[in-house]
């Protein structure tokens, strides 16, 4: 690609990331989950064959999901379907571009293929999105061409406090930028590992220069304002909606607590009869720490 | 002179560019979540409907109880204008699709008429009076029919991407995602003249 198609796919794609904000992103596994949450209120679904709760439950390597599932979810919903492939393994995310999947997951809940390289996302025509814990890995992510990044959260829990502390962290790092002299700019860039052009746009624009999803142990609609409040563009919910009782009613519950986050009394009234969350487990009473994967 | 006062529906989707480029213009945006944000307000000058997912905004108009009085204001002549999912909300039809959100706006529009994101394209096209416009598709529609009433802005390939009929602009692109603020003026000057 030139310079110039290339900029205008990187526009392409960062845009498509900016029409899914104030949005909910949810995990399904097969066509008729993916019709619930489309017809819940979902702005685009990730397609893939076990959310991270059975894959935490499962053990063992996890992989891409089968193209022919993915394909078929494309099929019946109208929103935009994502797909995730393992950090690192760019013929996975080769073989997603190619069923022309909109948006493709380097995702944590996968196994990693690769222990040091990430994909260069630059030389894909699809988008990206990856999960970041702190300003350093968004702007790494960014560098390699990821058009969306998302918290890591820890996936598969139900439990919130990953995603909070990510989000906290990464506020905190954007106003530290926001807040240097521009001469201290070039320090700071050697600091957080990460190119001084991405270092520049953060401190004159005070936010990412993509946009910034919540993900990872989001179950509830005030987890989901919980987010929104601290400032995330929208949300992703895995587990939590095809692992609690009533998946429809949550699911759409959760849509309207994204858009109208900062309305208590709304808030309460789509909180309440959802039936069972799901059961969750605490972060730090797991063995296998997903946010630790990909730096 | 008084300020205009425009809503901007931001139930989801890319309400924010909009009203970035509303205080570039000098104007301040209102946004519209719930009901209380509509009924704040007795008399809009205009309504933005922006991009996003139909499916998602069509469903929370109906929730937030934001369908009847928007369709209505429309019918009663706000300006109103609408980019690429707002322009789904606006269709009186769509395409092989029995869904209509809004309908006020009498064109049938073709959903992911350019196919899935791999087919979202840029390119600079003539709209209106708008010369050389950057426009931005993403997962865009297109206008397949149009009644009598209705005119063409611009088109691709012969496929309508731009209209307006009376108060109502409808475009399947994104000027929002750009720097080029010469559509959004247009807007405000019928804004102003309604």
């Amino acid at each position: 690609m030139t310079k110039e198609n290339d900029n205008k796919q990187i526009e392409l794609n960062r845009g498509l990331a900016q029409m899914l904000k104030g949005g909910v992103i949810m995990d399904v596994t097969t066509s008729e989950q993916a019709k619930i949450a489309e017809e819940a209120g979902a702005c685009a679904v990730m397609a893939l064959e076990r959310i991270p709760a059975d894959i935490r439950a499962a053990g063992g390597v996890s992989r891409m999901s089968d193209p022919a599932m993915i394909k078929s979810i494309q099929d019946t919903v109208s929103i935009p379907v994502m797909a995730k492939c393992r950090i690192g393994h760019f013929v996975e995310a080769k073989i997603l571009q190619a069923i022309e999947i909109d948006y493709i997951d380097e995702s944590e809940v996968l196994s990693p293929a690769d222990d040091v390289y990430h994909i260069n996302k630059r030389a894909f025509k699809v988008p990206f999105v990856c999960g970041a814990r702190d300003l350093g890995e968004a702007l790494r992510r960014i560098s390699e061409g990821a058009a969306m990044i998302r918290t890591k959260g820890e996936p598969g829990t139900g439990d919130v406090v990953q995603a909070v502390r990510h989000m906290r962290r990464m506020n905190a790092g954007i106003a530290k930028l926001a807040a240097l002299r521009e001469d201290e700019l070039f320090e700071a860039a050697k600091k957080l590992e990460v190119p001084y052009d991405l270092v520049a746009y953060v401190h004159e624009h005070k936010r990412l220069p993509v946009v910034n999803f919540a993900a990872g142990g989001v179950a509830t609609p005030a987890d989901a304002a919980l987010m929104m409040q601290l400032g995330a563009d929208g949300v992703f919910v895995g587990s939590g909606i095809f692992k609690s009782g009533d998946p429809a009613k949550r699911a759409a519950a959760i849509v309207q607590a994204v858009t109208n986050y900062q309305d208590a009394e709304l808030l309460a009234k789509v909180s309440a009869n959802l039936g069972e969350a799901m059961v969750g487990i605490n972060a730090d009473e797991i063995e296998l720490i997903m946010e630790e994967r990909g730096k | 002179m008084k300020e205009l006062t425009i809503a901007v529906l931001a139930v989801q989707g890319a309400f924010r560019e909009h009203e970035d480029m509303l205080r570039r213009l000098g104007c301040t945006p209102h946004e519209i979540r719930e009901r209380a944000d509509w009924d704040a307000c007795p008399h809009w000058d205009g309504l933005i409907l922006p991009g996003g997912e139909s499916t998602v905004q069509g469903k929370l108009l109906h929730e937030l109880h934001l369908f009847e009085p928007i369709r209505q204001a429309i019918r009663d002549g706000l300006p109103v204008f609408a980019t690429c999912a707002g322009l789904i909300l606006l269709a009186e039809h769509l395409a092989d699709d029995e869904t209509v959100h809004l309908g006020t706006l009498p064109v049938t529009v073709r959903r992911n008429a350019y196919g899935r994101q791999l087919g979202s394209f840029s390119q600079n096209i003539d709209c209106g009076p708008v010369k050389d416009y950057p426009a931005i598709f993403i997962r865009a529609p297109y206008i397949e029919q149009v009644s009598a009433k209705v005119t063409p802005l611009a088109a691709i390939d012969n496929h309508i991407v731009a209209a307006r009929y009376q108060n109502q602009i409808g475009l399947a692109f994104h000027p929002e995602l750009t720097d080029d603020t010469r559509i959004h003026e247009a807007f405000l000057d019928l804004a102003k003249k309604e």
